[in-house]
């Protein structure tokens, strides 16, 4: 293949420092239509079109209108292909700074920007994983030597280098509940570096493999100056959904409570029996908590939700104010309001649940695919 | 719910997006094995070729082929069933529908004309796609001839619709009698129009011309026979 230097390759790491430092950065997104309205790369400062490569197979001139004159502009497609296919006749016209995604938006759904949240007690670490394609928040505890990660994704080198670079070995690979969104790294990266694999037991029911029952009140300390990971029974949006506090500071709440919304019940198929566990929790379980604990949920829904450094996070209190899934009074209309018109279901939902359980085995190719767009996991993610 | 109904629904699931064929994985497509045969004039390798070469090359394709011709492009890049669906309806050629098999996708592509788009009728004798609804379900004995090419016609036809295309029409004449009851139809009215005419040179007096033809048809469908 011949390449030319008028047009050149864009990380997805470099793209979500667009992101998170509001840089301007036009888009302009060759795949369908349907895909684009699904999903897409987002930010203040990101401006995009959609355009699907098949209608500019005889050339960009009909839309070189629709793109600003001047600044850098980014190809993207599902993959890479067609990104450069029209990276390249962008060039040719003569435009300067075109860019296309460096293997396109499944890099950019397994991107993953480390953000540190805070020492903790002794010289330890909180670090949250940031994966901003998808949604997904992750968390790695550091503390003397010993790594703890919860909610690990796919991407299981990610958490092995960094813990590497950090001097720490992962001790525990923790999960919060059994996920439908995206397919979990815990056991894998568990198995391979000797660690133990903590699941809540009631969502553990139909699992085929082994795993270190994660019951309310159990405590995990990570190195040897008792940071402690106090596991609290939270159920709703699964029924063994298990939040923790870190270092009793920190509160990971898993798919519970997020910063601008609440978790969905729906996704194991029984909304109508959890929507009380759900209430439950939300309402009396986390009310009994400190309103000083940071909450560090396991998803954002909205790129505005990213505060300083691209983190995830807010005051348990202040949530209590603003978070409208906290300030449903009336039980009924709570019901409604997690039951009834809620966002479309994460892509193959089922077939990762499945995954997670052990059932099935997708290729990572398959991996890839089923995890494809935005996570849904809360209920007003429209 | 009918059967027909459920199945015509499923394939118009099954051939929306590439997302639900992904959910629907392999029990969601259509056996091979109890299929008709599809006739097509070029089939176009493209097994193993990401985006956009699939779509570059069915450009390409349809260039050299004549209108009404079916393209089958085989194809292993799963983007390439929304992409081929969206190219179609860009460009207005008609994407007739998708069948994988060991994990290669096979889509149909026919070749649409100029005429197509503006159809103008000159056989005199008429009927609504609503007409014919309620006669069927009425019990009258009305042959439904589909005059659209036999990839067409798998897809999805009126259910009790026999097929013979429009350019064999003439040969194989002798397969329907002239005094019958005949709705001719095709996808929007043009073929079918050409049928009516050359069935009533041939003879038959009782005819009629569906319209607008399959793009309008509520009724039940099969496919895949």
């Amino acid at each position: 293949m011949t390449t030319t230097a008028t047009y050149q390759p864009m990380t997805a790491k470099e793209v979500t420092r667009y992101v998170l430092d509001k840089q301007p950065l036009f888009i302009l997104d060759v795949r369908n239509e349907g895909d684009y309205n699904d999903w897409r790369i987002e930010g203040e400062t990101i401006e995009s079109i959609n355009v699907p490569y098949f209608e500019l197979l005889e050339g960009v001139e009909g839309i070189m209108d629709r793109i600003p004159a001047e600044g850098k502009v980014l190809v993207v497609c599902a993959k890479e292909g067609s990104s450069m296919f029209v990276a390249e006749q962008l060039a040719e016209t003569g435009r300067a700074e075109v860019f296309y995604l460096q293997g396109g938006m499944k890099a950019w759904s397994e991107y993953l920007e480390p953000v540190k949240v805070a020492d903790l007690k002794d010289g330890g670490e909180l670090y949250q994983f940031v994966r901003i394609g998808k949604g997904c928040l992750s968390y790695m505890v550091i503390s003397n030597g010993e790594a703890a990660t919860i909610d690990t994704l796919r991407m299981t080198d990610v958490f092995e280098q960094f813990a590497a670079e950090k001097g720490a070995t992962i001790k525990h690979t923790i999960d919060t509940h059994l996920h439908a969104d995206h397919i979990s790294g815990g056991r894998q990266l568990a198995e391979k570096l000797g660690a133990t694999y903590w699941l809540p037991p009631k969502d553990a029911g139909e699992v085929t493999f082994e795993y270190a029952a994660l019951n309310d009140a159990e405590e995990i300390t990570v190195g040897d100056t008792q940071i402690k990971i106090q596991a609290i029974y939270s159920p709703g949006h699964t029924i063994g959904s298990t939040s923790f506090v870190v270092d009793d500071r920190y509160l990971l709440s898993g798919d519970i409570l997020f910063v601008e919304s609440i978790g969905r019940p729906d996704l194991a198929g029984l909304a109508e029996d959890w929507v009380g566990d759900l209430r439950n929790t939300l309402y009396n379980r986390y009310k009994e908590l400190s309103e000083e604990l940071v909450v560090l949920p396991a998803h954002f829904g909205k790129i505005t939700e990213l505060g300083e450094g691209g983190k995830v996070s807010a005051r348990l209190g202040d949530l209590y104010q603003n978070n409208p899934g906290l300030n449903i009074h009336d039980e009924a209309e709570f019901r409604r309001a997690v039951t009834e018109n809620l966002p479309q279901h994460p892509n193959s939902y089922q077939q990762i649940r499945q995954t997670n359980m052990g059932k099935i085995a997708p290729t990572s190719d398959e991996q890839r695919e089923m995890e494809i767009g935005p996570n849904r996991c809360a209920i007003h993610d429209k | 719910m009918s059967s027909a109904k459920w199945k015509s629904d499923r394939t118009a699931a099954l051939f929306t997006t590439s997302k639900l064929l992904i959910v629907k994985n392999r029990k969601g497509i259509i056996p091979l094995t109890n299929q008709a045969q599809i006739q097509v004039d070029l089939t176009l390798d493209c097994k193993g070729l990401a985006c956009p070469m699939p779509i570059v090359k069915t450009k390409k394709a349809i260039e050299t082929v004549q209108a009404g011709q079916v393209v089958e492009l085989q194809a292993t890049d799963r983007g390439s069933l929304a992409d081929i669906q969206g190219w179609c309806k860009n460009t207005g050629h008609q994407y007739l529908g998708t069948i994988e098999e060991d994990g290669v996708l096979k889509h149909y592509i026919r070749k649409s004309n100029a005429d197509e788009v503006k159809p103008e009728t000159k056989f005199a004798v008429t009927m609504t796609t609503e007409e014919l609804q309620a006669k069927l379900s009425g019990g009258d004995a009305i042959t439904v001839l589909d005059v659209r090419e036999p990839a067409e016609y798998a897809f999805q036809h009126v259910a009790s619709a026999i097929n013979i295309p429009m350019g064999e029409l003439e040969g194989r004449i002798g397969e329907l009698k002239s005094d019958a009851a005949i709705a001719v139809i095709c996808r929007t009215g043009t073929r079918s129009d050409l049928a009516c005419q050359l069935l009533q040179d041939k003879g038959f007096t009782n005819i009629s011309n569906v319209l607008p033809g399959m793009t309008g048809w509520n009724g039940p469908t099969s496919k895949l026979n």
